[in-house]
């Protein structure tokens, strides 16, 4: 077979396809610099979700008639889409939930409270997202188990140098985020996964900011969780998933218990529905995971490796302007080794300041800690300034960011 | 909207010289909270004599409406008796919630703030001070401090 054609982005062919992008902030048009917060939609997966109301609307896996098995085929068919997605080898492997936060708690409360006892250890990072951390401090308060956490270097990467003394045969789990929604970070997944493979412990990577934004292969990653969240990927909100290795999904307990989750229901006692049904308890996002497909579909038309190759592009264009116009950036700066969220300071002002001036030149960006209070921490500071970008973002965007530093400059003064 | 509605000198002014603001070793009453949204904390300090507030004083760190609100406050509520900081505590927050127009000469000051009625997630940063100040009052009155999360 010939070489890939590489394909690189036409983001202004792109930016047609998102009706938000042609609106106004005031007088001045939007730029919007916080998709790690949540991803603006595609006309394509507004349109999916209204038409799937419009014209198959019906409950999945119940009804005996045409709408109930379009939308259960539909529903299923994105299903099968998102596993093929993430290199998933079964769409059973893939179960839909609200998102990552929803995925965590499942393997949180269905996993880790049936399997942690006493001396067992949850390994996690100084980077994690709260959603990566609380979680796991209550599974540990029920079971008696007790958290680690691997440190930061100054610049934003896992400190690996005692991984050693942190991943014992006590670990019984390593959860990890693919990328920092703060600093940016891609930690290098394939090593980690080997090293708690190595002891016995199984691994959750926490996709929220992964999946989106870089091409992701379960079979290669090796990883047994993995958590994706619909809302940052083009999709609608509540939608997204959990990929678990199936013989962990068939040995876990139900997390949320109601209809269709069982097989049979007795006075006392019940049986649980194969997997992934085991796991979908009432009336599922069915809308919502179905226009997910489409926004798979979309991410797919692009090629993840264009949709990575531009936001590594962009990004170190951002870094690069933001370290001229004097901002203090947190994260590496090497963008091969990091994902397109951009946190900094910029000179004096604070990033609630920063941000109601910048909102006044049109441009929406993120003010505050990120659910990333330990790595706030770990820098010194109470809150940070975050640029986030996607397939939809250009350079001038970013130029515009620039030029309303300065306007912070003059309002503040210093 | 324009920025001068809620930049305006005088909160530019309290934050770059903030006003008492310090520590008050031998407080009759102090309490600290911090905004889990934004992470805001301000710490509050009142020096109280027969039922009035001789000396007001607050430490912290946040953003320029956070600390020009707690910076202004301090000034506002000094020599006061306890009702009339309550009382002037509630009017501050219908400010801010855009129900009454405040009056420049019971205000002072204190009416440089309005313009955040613009800026509703702003608000919050405005009401901290002010939070802190009335937790410490409704305490039991101990120097301690408690330490409790403003809700957003």
């Amino acid at each position: 077979m010939a070489v890939t054609e590489q394909r690189s982005l036409d983001v202004e062919r792109i930016r047609q396809d998102f009706p938000i992008l042609g609106r106004t902030v005031g007088d001045k048009p939007l730029i919007y610099l916080d998709s790690a917060a949540t991803s603006q939609k595609p006309r394509q997966v507004i349109d999916a979700e209204s038409d799937f109301y419009a014209n198959h609307n019906a409950n999945a896996h119940r009804g005996i008639y045409m709408l109930a098995e379009e939308a259960t085929e539909m529903y299923e068919g994105s299903r099968a889409k998102l596993a093929r997605f993430i290199g998933a080898p079964d769409p059973a492997t893939v179960v839909f939930t609200r998102g990552t936060t929803e995925s965590t708690n499942l393997v949180a409360y269905a996993w880790a409270r049936r399997s942690l006892k006493q001396g067992d250890e949850i390994l996690l990072t100084d980077m994690e997202h709260h959603s990566n951390i609380v979680p796991w401090q209550l599974a540990v308060r029920d079971t008696g188990a007790t958290l680690r956490y691997v440190p930061l270097t100054d610049d934003g990467l896992l400190d690996l140098s005692e991984l050693g003394s942190l991943l014992t045969e006590r670990t019984r789990l390593f959860a990890v985020t693919g990328m920092s929604n703060s600093l940016g970070t891609l930690p290098p997944m394939r090593q980690l996964v080997d090293a708690a493979h190595a002891v016995g412990a199984l691994v959750l990577v926490d996709g929220a900011q992964m999946v989106p934004h870089v091409p992701v292969d379960v079979s290669e990653l090796g990883c047994d969780f993995l958590t994706i969240s619909g809302h940052k990927m083009l999709g609608p909100t509540a939608s997204g998933g959990l990929y678990g290795r199936l013989e962990l999904l068939e040995e876990m307990d139900p997390f949320l218990a109601g209809g269709h989750m069982i097989e049979e229901v007795f006075h006392d006692r019940a049986t649980w529905n194969a997997v992934p049904y085991k796991f979908e308890a009432g009336t599922m996002n069915i809308a919502q995971e179905v226009a997910l497909g489409t926004a798979i579909d979309y991410l797919e038309s692009l090629g993840m490796d264009a949709v990575r190759a531009h936001e590594e592009e962009i990004t170190s264009y951002a870094i690069d302007r933001l370290l001229e116009a004097g901002a203090t950036v947190y994260g590496p700066k090497d963008t091969s080794i990091r994902g397109g969220a951009v946190s900094f300071w910029y000179k004096d002002v604070h990033p609630h300041d920063l941000a109601t001036i910048l909102n006044e030149e049109g441009v929406a960006i993120r003010a505050g800690h990120h659910c990333n209070q330990l790595v706030m921490r770990r820098f010194g500071v109470p809150a940070t300034a975050r640029a986030s970008f996607y397939v939809y973002n250009t350079n001038r965007e970013v130029d515009a960011l620039i030029e309303a530093l300065a306007k912070a400059e003059s309002v503040f003064g210093f | 909207m324009a920025l001068d509605d809620i930049y305006k000198e005088v909160i530019l002014d309290h934050y770059k010289r903030p006003r008492n603001k310090r520590e008050m070793p031998d407080a009759d009453r102090s309490c600290s909270k911090n905004n889990p949204l934004c992470g805001d904390e301000i710490t509050v300090f009142v020096h109280e004599e027969d039922g009035k507030l001789l000396d007001v004083s607050f430490v912290g760190q946040g953003c320029s409406i956070s600390q020009s609100s707690a910076s202004m406050m301090t000034e506002a509520v000094a020599g006061r008796t306890l009702e009339d900081v309550e009382a002037l505590a509630v009017e501050v927050r219908a400010m801010l919630s855009g129900d009454i127009e405040p009056d420049e000469d019971e205000f002072g000051e204190l009416v440089a703030l309005k313009g955040v009625v613009k800026y509703p997630i702003r608000v919050k940063c405005a009401v901290l001070g002010w939070d802190v100040l009335q937790e410490a009052l409704e305490g039991d009155g101990s120097a301690e401090g408690s330490s409790s999360h403003a809700v957003a």
